[in-house]
């Protein structure tokens, strides 16, 4: 198994246990409060509880904080385990994502099944701590652990025409029960091209918090691409397969006009349905603007040059 | 049959208020608890958002159960408990708009502007809640007799259009799995029918409980 503790993030880098069982005081006090009309913005601000700075990594901001382990694994998006935030928690938990395997398909050398430890094993293992950004306007800062996707892809061997990478969920609704319900057009796929793939960024995660995947998160495996909404973030991947020419992706197929192909984080491209300019980070009160790309801009943007984003959305 | 509601009339007449009452403020107080107690997940804004929303809704279609109710048993005495639910509806409706406006935006008053402008549920979410406030203003026995009961009537129906605006505000929020809403507009729609079947069987109440 790939999943060890990190050993170079700092220990003050992690948010002691003690401090996380306090977390949501201030939010407690702070809603109170303002439901009585009596505190100012920067009153509220002053009482934001200090989980501990989330460290030097590329695109955080500086007040960027780690989000409780807690929240992050009981208040995400996951339908295969129901449509509630904090379904998948309690439904995954059951989840048996061990024995694992992934097809590799399409315009590669030699289309196979890989073994978990075949496609991720031996492959350096990263830490990364990445803003998570929420189509819905939610969001997130989360140490994830795990292979960068471009050391997967160079495993696959692409042949020289693909320039996509389409990825599937598992499709079992015995093991999967939001499954058994047309909520969305299952099997849940996700795609990017060939060179976000590579992009050093991309991540395929197999741990957070330093420890192993969990159900409710996506395990075994699962994509995280910092600079776009969450829903590209496919979880419990069974399928990657090359192709020379778009793949439809699940959330564009459901709702084009709300979810496009890209979704990269634009604060200057609304939702139809709400404003994408602001975010609310979980476990703090007041909004805080989005950056385009996530605040990845420097690492990503170039990929996107000479596009027109309002309408590659 | 008959008799069955006779020997229930008294009983429930008399615990019908406190009940009432108790539906109001206990939902509320349990909800501040969770919030104090930190027991509303990860998101306990949202969480109160759509907690506080569907209270609103719960309390308007009790508020239009109440005119089927009066048909089907003949007790007139009701017509109170529906002006008590419909300003219960619009004390939870207050407080939907107040966790929006303070918890969720923070007074942020562009931002809300840009909500009500364009975004069409919060359009309608806006018109569901000012469509309440002439009746919560008109809902004194005083103003009834101001108004005179037909004219008074006529006003009242606006609750059908806010009823239909909440539904659909409620509708239009959900990113994907609608079955929550459908249920809600599914058993307004039933309230609505049973209104329109009860209206053909002939005019009923005399006024002070006004139909409509």
């Amino acid at each position: 198994m790939l999943i060890r503790r990190p050993d170079d993030i700092q220990s003050s880098d992690i948010t002691p246990e003690t401090v996380y069982q306090n977390r949501r005081a201030f939010i407690g006090t702070a809603g109170a409060l303002a439901l009585g009309g009596l505190v100012a913005p920067s009153a509220l601000e002053a009482m934001r509880f200090d989980r501990g700075t989330a460290g030097a990594y590329p695109g955080l901001q500086q007040d960027d904080k780690l989000t409780p382990e807690e929240d992050a694994t009981s208040y995400n998006n996951y339908y295969e385990f129901g449509t509630g935030k904090e379904d998948p928690k309690d439904q995954a938990k059951d989840f048996k994502p061990m024995p694992w395997t992934v097809n590799v398909e399409g315009l590669v050398k030699k289309p196979r099944p890989y073994s978990f430890d075949e496609l991720v094993g031996k492959l350096p293992v990263q830490d990364r701590v990445y803003r998570h950004r929420c189509v819905e306007a939610w969001s997130m800062v989360i140490p994830w652990q795990g292979v960068q996707l471009k050391d997967v892809v160079a495993r696959c061997e692409p042949l020289p025409g693909a320039k996509f990478v389409e990825f599937t969920t598992l499709y079992d609704p015995r093991r999967m029960p939001g499954q058994a319900r047309a909520v969305l057009p299952w099997p849940y796929k996700e795609a990017l091209r060939l060179d976000e793939a590579n992009n050093p960024l991309a991540l395929l995660a197999t741990g957070m918090y330093g420890k192993a995947l969990p159900n409710q998160n996506g395990a075994p495996l699962k994509l995280v691409v910092p600079w776009k909404y969450g829903f590209k973030g496919i979880k419990a991947i069974v399928k990657i397969k090359f192709t020379d020419k778009m793949p439809n992706t699940t959330w564009n197929d459901a709702n084009p006009s709300e979810y496009g192909f890209y979704a990269n984080v634009n604060p200057m491209v609304d939702h139809p349905r709400w404003s994408q300019a602001k975010e609310r980070r979980i476990g703090q009160f007041i909004k805080i603007p989005t950056l385009p790309f996530n605040g990845y801009a420097a690492q990503v943007a170039s990929m996107y040059s000479g596009m027109d984003l309002r309408k590659y959305y | 049959m008959r008799s069955m509601l006779m020997r229930a009339e008294s009983p429930i007449r008399r615990a019908i208020r406190p009940a009432l009452w108790l539906l109001v403020i206990v939902p509320a107080i349990v909800l501040v608890a969770q919030l104090l107690l930190d027991q509303l997940g990860a998101e306990p804004i949202e969480a109160l958002e759509h907690a506080s929303g569907k209270w609103t809704l719960r309390f308007l279609a009790g508020s239009l159960a109440i005119t089927p109710l009066m048909g089907l048993t003949g007790w007139g005495w009701l017509v109170a408990q529906r002006r008590f639910l419909g300003l219960a509806t619009f004390f939870w409706a207050i407080g939907h708009l107040s966790v929006y406006t303070v918890l969720d935006q923070f007074f942020d008053w562009p931002a809300i502007a840009e909500d009500i402008l364009k975004r069409i549920y919060i359009t309608l979410g806006m018109l569901a809640f000012v469509l309440m406030i002439p009746l919560a203003v008109t809902s004194t026995k005083a103003s009834i007799r101001r108004l005179g009961g037909k004219r008074w009537n006529q006003l009242h129906r606006l609750v059908y259009l806010s009823a239909v605006a909440g539904c659909v505000h409620f509708l239009w929020a959900v990113k994907k799995d609608l079955v929550e809403p459908m249920i809600y507009a599914a058993v307004f729609a039933i309230l609505f029918a049973l209104r329109l079947i009860l209206r053909k069987r002939g005019p009923r109440t005399p006024l002070g409980s006004p139909r409509g």
